[in-house]
């Protein structure tokens, strides 16, 4: 009767765990890098913007490779925090996390920084002629109306966390229960003797969900539009 | 000491700002063509631009001072800004967007609303509101700020005439029912002739031209001419009564037969075109022209090849400009300091744009 067996279940719950996690954990620091971008000149920006966008142009595999050698047990950053925090990153749900939230983040912030300059800086300098502090006006002014932008990086970078495949199985291995996530367990299906018909219903089972997530992003996408302009 | 002191300079590449003017409450008006810097000056006082040297004062509190390093930030200036986009923020209703400054002001929401007339929007979304409902709102939201200068820049440019006309009455009122100065930014000439209490003339980054708009425009100056429009305003009072619809105006420089512009009785400005304006030398009988007022020559200066400008002194300290052809002054024997008879058609008032309630 249950339609998924326990095993696609285990990868369904895991995907959901680890996109939720990657995107939630990344969207503050998306904002803040975002704003950067679009609204501050200092030394070094082009850097900083070519950073962001890496994981867009080099292959998921070298994203996957360089995070094991930071924050792989072994790693510059991993050892430290093993050795101060007793945490070990790598190997875990967590690694799954981290590798599908840097994958992502280069949409998540493309998408947020072309809604703030899509913001008028004018209505900005109205609301500090107003006496608005620039914390009051970032709160007031400008996050509110890059909402639109923010729902639309969260639902990119959440579909690109579902699909993410090279960086994870480089980083996080394919552990099941711990990081073999749908494209994961698609993957080890295929190469399971007989495995077609697992595989198959795997990808009807990511294709749900990926119809189920636009949807779902494009209504709260035309309820926040709304919401910040009054039409509609 | 003046409601605002201004004396600022500035560099932006190849373009030097250089401007010192003073004004008082009422309606400065700071005009010029494109690229005059007038609205660097406006960006300036409101703390957006900032100058390499001078002084910024606005009812005695100074909000910049290279010399002595103030830079007071736009926050703290209040300074009400209105732009020619209401820039109302999209997200917010009329009522919140009023009420988005939390400084304390004299006035409240509800005087505010009343003097603008926009009490019956305040549940509305900026996006539903006409053109004029929007600016309207913006000066009010301004208000609301409690500033010590109201800065408009170019706030009806995006307007078409019916809305510009329906707007000015309100800036009226605002400069007549509250002791505010307002810095106000624009080229277009009925603006001015309508709501100027001083003008500031900017030409390329300097002040050409300062003071009441009458003298302003009257200066007689050669190095500002191309910068003002042919003509003189004269301030006059309708009277009642009016005969085969004409009204009897009187003015310093003695009484005027016009159509009457509106039915209230307050003064007006009456813009007299240069072109309309005729000589004789002595008081003419026998023609159709219902305005004839007596004035001394006190500057004649040679347009071109065929063209002179006259401006005239009139009694009551008044001065209209007058354009003929050479040729008309030579056969009358113009020179200055001859007493002439300037005639004036009173059909070529503007009734809708050149009028303007004083009161």
């Amino acid at each position: 009767m249950y339609p998924l067996t326990p095993f696609e279940t285990e990868a369904l719950l895991l995907s959901l765990k680890v996109a939720v996690a990657a995107v939630a954990c990344s969207l503050p620091i998306a904002i803040a890098v975002a704003w950067l971008l679009a609204r501050k000149e200092f030394p070094g920006k082009s850097v900083v913007n070519a950073l962001v966008h890496l994981p867009l142009v080099v292959p998921p595999v070298v994203i996957g490779y360089l995070l094991l050698v930071t924050l792989g047990r072994k790693g510059i950053v991993g050892a430290w925090l093993d050795e101060t925090f007793g945490i070990v990153i790598a190997f875990t749900w967590i690694a799954a996390a981290v590798a599908s939230g840097v994958m992502a983040f280069p949409l998540m912030v493309r998408a947020i920084r072309l809604s703030i300059e899509a913001v008028d800086t004018r209505l900005e300098f109205v609301a500090r002629t107003l006496g608005a502090s620039h914390v009051r006006v970032l709160l007031t002014v400008t996050l509110p109306l890059t909402l639109p932008g923010i729902v639309a990086g969260i639902a990119l970078a959440f579909a690109r966390c579902l699909g993410e495949f090279g960086a994870t199985i480089t980083f996080a291995s394919n552990i099941p229960g711990v990081s073999r996530t749908l494209p994961l367990a698609l993957y080890t299906a295929l190469n399971m003797p007989g495995g077609e018909a697992n595989a198959l219903r795997l990808v009807v089972l990511s294709l749900v969900l990926a119809f189920l997530a636009l949807g779902i992003s494009e209504l709260m996408a035309r309820r926040v539009t709304r919401m910040v302009t009054g039409i509609g | 000491m003046s409601a605002i002191e201004i004396d600022i300079g500035l560099r932006r590449g190849s373009f030097s700002l250089s401007a010192a003017f003073s004004a008082d409450t009422g309606i400065t008006v700071l005009t010029g063509p494109s690229g005059s810097g007038k609205s660097t000056v406006a960006s300036a006082v409101a703390g957006l631009a900032r100058p390499e040297r001078g002084r910024i004062a606005v009812g005695g509190r100074t909000l910049f001072d290279a010399a002595n390093r103030i830079d007071v930030p736009v926050a703290t200036r209040r300074i009400g800004y209105v732009l020619q986009d209401a820039m109302l923020f999209p997200h917010l209703s009329v009522r919140r967007n009023l009420t988005y400054s939390r400084r304390e002001g004299d006035l409240t929401l509800e005087k505010v609303t009343e003097i603008l007339g926009v009490a019956h929007l305040l549940d509305r979304r900026p996006a539903g509101l006409s053109g004029g409902e929007r600016q309207r709102v913006a000066i009010g939201r301004a208000l609301l700020s409690g500033p010590s200068l109201l800065i408009m820049d170019e706030p009806l440019a995006n307007l078409d005439a019916a809305r510009r006309a329906e707007l000015m009455p309100f800036i009226e009122t605002l400069r007549d029912t509250l002791a505010l100065p307002i810095l106000y930014i624009t080229h277009s000439w009925p603006e001015i002739i309508r709501l100027a209490d001083t003008v500031v003339l900017m030409e390329q980054g300097k002040v050409r031209a300062t003071g009441p708009l009458q003298s302003v425009l009257t200066a007689g100056d050669d190095g500002v001419r191309h910068l003002l429009p042919d003509g003189s305003v004269i301030e006059a009072t309708p009277t009642a009564g009016d005969v085969d619809g004409l009204c009897r105006f009187e003015t310093p420089a003695g009484p005027m037969f016009l159509p009457r512009a509106s039915a209230s009785g307050g003064k007006v400005r009456l813009f007299i075109d240069a072109h309309d304006v005729a000589i004789a030398l002595e008081p003419p009988r026998g023609v159709s022209v219902q305005n004839v007022l007596s004035g001394t020559i006190d500057a004649m200066t040679v347009l071109d090849d065929s063209h002179l400008d006259l401006r005239l002194a009139l009694t009551g300290n008044q001065a209209i400009r007058a354009r003929i052809t050479r040729h008309a002054g030579a056969q009358l024997g113009l020179h200055e300091g001859m007493t002439v008879f300037a005639l004036i058609k009173s059909v070529s008032f503007d009734r809708r744009l050149q009028f303007r309630g004083i009161e």
